[in-house]
């Protein structure tokens, strides 16, 4: 289709409706939480349901045509998005396969790995993850400590990931490792796009306070990788992270364009919105309890409304990128703050379940132990603040030991 | 503030500001006397003819935007007026107005005074407001009882705002039948108008006396059975005008205090240079981006007049208002000891974001109202 034939975003939500309400599976609301701890057929379930979007011509809306996309605008997506309410979509292709690694990808990648990696993830068929923090830090990623040497024509990669978001799930990931030790840190790094499949890669799962383990880390030996591996310029790999830290924190924050549906349940609460806690602890009614739900729903609304503002901001130029940064923020307090409203809410009741089941109450306590998981992931509220201060609001950079100074003669920690 | 503005927006907003620069200043402000007024009907008047009561008026009955979205125009002058916390009736000669247009064609005929008001000959203030009491608008005090030829008004309102310059007064009042609302003139006999204690220096406020008041059947505005709903139009135009005040002010505040942070010097280096402060900077400009962001989606809302423009209104003031508070507070602890004195200009906003958030419904009478609308 030329620019000329793009069907309006009118027609195509109208069309979508049509066919969700054809081919896409309705939304259980009464269907039992799944186990905290267990998703591994939710995956399984993703990649079907992401093979039906794809079969139905309405996947990869934001992604261009000639990999695999369909080359409609944000707003088609958004329309999209919103038709799927009350269907069950593959969200968890959302963060990071679709809007982090395959954005990335799409920015920087080499035409072969744009063709494959980006159109087989559309098609269902593959998932993506990302490589990023490390044992020794997250927040100071161009500090990182995994090397890659090249042997011949070969890259051979060692060293240690971790906390990589459903790793285990996922056909490739997105690797930033060191490749010259004798410069500045962020000038001797290279980014890899590798197999998790690869000999040599040994992954485990890390299980979370929640239960879940979604979480895994990784040990490489001597991984081999070929020049074709290489995502964007040998020792170039900063630029790429940045773009995908970018990706990120948009993503985190709600601002991608390349998801599609929106998870039905609220993921920091445990799937439990404020209304199922308020219902369960018989507290529906008291004033206090009702000013906690209504604060709640503020905040969700407050939170999409700016999304859709910074988003546009961004798009049109009248925000840099790193405004990104302010939905990452903000995603991270409200997130915190519907916890400790639920918190608020299950009173007495937060410490202890029905029977031995965790019940609604339990499970609200569970969720706060995870609290601090909003403003971790997806790089710290820490790090979101440097960026706002410093890109946004042009204030003077911290000052780092680091600057200027050959990698291998930078000091590290003892953790 | 609008992302994108036309350019009769922009024309529009530069000349609200110049009158603004010529009519007003804050240092004006902290130098009035006890009892002298911080607005007077002339400047009032110079507003009106550069649309200030217009925007929400259709032609028809006088008033006009420049966008052809009424609503987005007056949020747009609401933060033209709230960046220099401007006194004046702004706020409650267009909460009147939205009454008296939403009412037009049901009730009584009240062309008449649409036009005076946005004409600015006339100013109208709303009673709503009772001694000792929340936000309740739809449980008056002020009884209206039937007589032979019109009604009789009883009791006590108070916090009008603009209510001792007022022509006329907008009263909820409990009929036999359910709430009404009366048009009222300050002169009639049995008004008492005498000003009342307020915070905000640039809104002075009104006691009002009803003793025996007697009004004609055409002083109703609306019909009993449009009663809630007009109340419903007036409430949403007061919260967007507090919220869109509000980010003005926020925006002038915030802007005062980064160049304070680069300017002010402590241990050598810019107050703007030490993380624990860049921090709190970088917290006061996502809020002030989400305050922007939930009174752009209310603006939309009531535009459009969208089922949802109820809920979101509330989502704006129960955010908004907690927020500027935060801010604001901020901002004085990021000046210093000059923060808390008379002289500096951050307590006429402080002044005005409290009182704004205590009007019209707390953020917690809010957050109740979302539960309530939510139908938990
Ligand atoms: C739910 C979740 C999902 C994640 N998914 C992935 C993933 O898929 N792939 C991946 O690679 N990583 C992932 N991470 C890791 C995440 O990116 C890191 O946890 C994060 O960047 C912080 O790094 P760190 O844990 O090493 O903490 P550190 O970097 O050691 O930081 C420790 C604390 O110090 C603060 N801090 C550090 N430096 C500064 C500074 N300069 N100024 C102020 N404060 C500072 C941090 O904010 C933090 O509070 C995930 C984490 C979570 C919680």
């Amino acid at each position: 289709m030329t620019t000329a034939e793009t069907e309006t975003v009118e027609s195509f939500r109208l069309r979508a409706r049509a066919w969700l309400a054809e081919n896409m599976p309705r939304l259980d609301a009464d269907a039992p939480l799944p186990t905290l701890g267990d998703d591994d057929h939710e995956w399984v379930r993703a990649r079907e349901l992401q093979k039906l979007l794809h079969a139905g011509g309405f996947a990869g809306i934001c992604f261009p045509r000639e990999y695999g996309g369909l080359g409609l605008s944000p707003a088609h997506q958004r329309a999209f998005t919103e038709e799927t309410a009350g269907y069950e979509m593959p969200v968890q292709l959302n963060i990071p396969t679709f809007s982090i690694v395959a954005a990335t990808l799409l920015d920087m990648g080499s035409e072969e790995q744009k063709r494959e990696r980006i159109s087989a993830a559309i098609r269902g068929d593959e998932v993506l993850c990302q490589f990023l923090s490390e044992p020794s830090g997250g927040s100071d990623l161009a500090g990182l400590l995994t090397r890659a040497e090249l042997d011949g024509d070969t890259w051979i990669l060692n060293g240690q990931k971790t906390w990589s978001t459903s790793a285990y799930a996922a056909d490739w990931g997105l690797c930033l490792a060191r490749t010259n030790w004798d410069v500045p840190k962020h000038r001797g790094l290279t980014m890899f796009l590798i197999p998790t499949e690869a000999p040599g890669l040994h992954m485990n799962r890390v299980k979370m306070v929640n239960g879940s383990r979604e979480f895994c880390e990784e040990f490489f030996t001597d991984v081999q990788l070929p020049a074709s591996a290489v995502v964007g310029e040998v020792n170039n790999g900063w630029a790429v992270a940045s773009r995908q830290l970018f990706h990120e924190r948009n993503a985190v924050g709600g601002g991608s364009p390349y998801v599609s549906g929106i998870a039905g349940r609220p993921r920091a609460l445990g799937g439990q919105s404020l209304f199922t806690v308020a219902r369960a602890t018989g507290r529906a009614a008291e004033p206090g309890v009702r000013e906690r739900v209504g604060e709640w729903v503020a905040l969700e609304a407050v939170k999409n409304q700016m999304v859709s503002r910074v988003s546009r901001a961004i798009g049109s130029g009248a925000l840099p990128p790193p405004a990104a940064s302010l939905l990452r923020l903000f995603h991270a307090e409200a997130a915190q703050r519907g916890t400790d409203l639920a918190m608020d809410i299950a009173g007495a009741q937060i410490a202890a379940g029905v029977g031995t089941d965790e019940g609604v109450t339990g499970r609200a306590g569970v969720s706060y132990l995870s609290r601090q998981g909003a403003s971790l992931g997806g790089g710290s509220s820490e790090m979101a603040r440097n960026q706002i201060s410093e890109r946004l609001l042009g204030m003077p950079r911290e000052p780092a030991a680091d600057r200027d100074i050959p990698f291998n003669q930078v000091k590290r920690g003892r953790v | 503030m609008e992302l994108e503005l036309t350019a009769d927006q922009k024309l529009f907003q530069s000349s609200a500001r110049s009158l603004l620069e010529k009519d007003h200043s804050l240092d004006r402000l902290r130098r009035l006397e006890p009892g002298e007024s911080a607005w007077d009907r002339d400047s009032w008047q110079r507003g009106a003819e550069l649309g200030w009561a217009a925007t929400i008026v259709p032609e028809e009955l006088g008033g006009g935007s420049v966008s052809g979205e009424g609503v987005r125009d007056l949020t747009l002058l609401a933060e033209e007026l709230g960046s220099v916390v401007a006194p004046g009736p702004f706020l409650p000669v267009n909460v009147v107005l939205a009454g008296l247009v939403a009412a037009h064609g049901t009730g009584p005929d009240h062309t008449a005074t649409i036009e005076a008001l946005v004409a600015g000959e006339q100013v109208a203030a709303w009673a709503v407001y009772e001694p000792g009491g929340h936000w309740a608008p739809e449980a008056a005090h002020v009884a209206a009882s039937p007589t032979a030829d019109g009604w009789r008004l009883d009791g006590t309102k108070d916090r009008v705002e603009a209510g001792l310059q007022a022509d006329l007064l907008l009263v909820t009042a409990t009929t036999p039948e359910g709430l009404a609302q009366f048009l009222v003139p300050t002169s009639a006999e049995g008004v008492t108008t005498s000003p009342q204690w307020a915070l905000d220096l640039s809104r002075p406020l009104a006691e009002v006396r009803l003793d025996g008041v007697v009004v004609g059947p055409d002083a109703v505005v609306g019909t009993p059975a449009t009663t809630a709903e007009i109340v419903e139009k007036q409430l949403q135009i007061a919260l967007l005008v507090q919220c869109a005040e509000l980010c003005g002010g926020l925006e002038k505040m915030f802007a005062l205090t980064m160049q304070w942070g680069f300017d002010r010097y402590s241990f050598g280096r810019p107050l703007a240079s030490y993380q624990a402060l860049k921090h709190r900077y970088a917290d006061m400009r996502t809020w002030l981006e989400a305050c922007h962001s939930t009174t752009q989606a209310a603006a939309e809302a009531v535009q459009a007049g969208s089922p949802d423009a109820p809920q979101l209104v509330s989502v704006a003031k129960s955010f908004v208002a907690e927020r500027a508070q935060w801010i604001l507070q901020d901002c004085v602890q990021l000046h210093g000891g000059i923060g808390v004195t008379w002289e500096h200009d951050l307590h006429l906003y402080l002044r005005r974001a409290t009182s704004d958030r205590a009007l019209y419904g707390t953020p917690e009478d809010h957050r109740r109202r979302l539960a309530d609308l939510s139908s938990l």
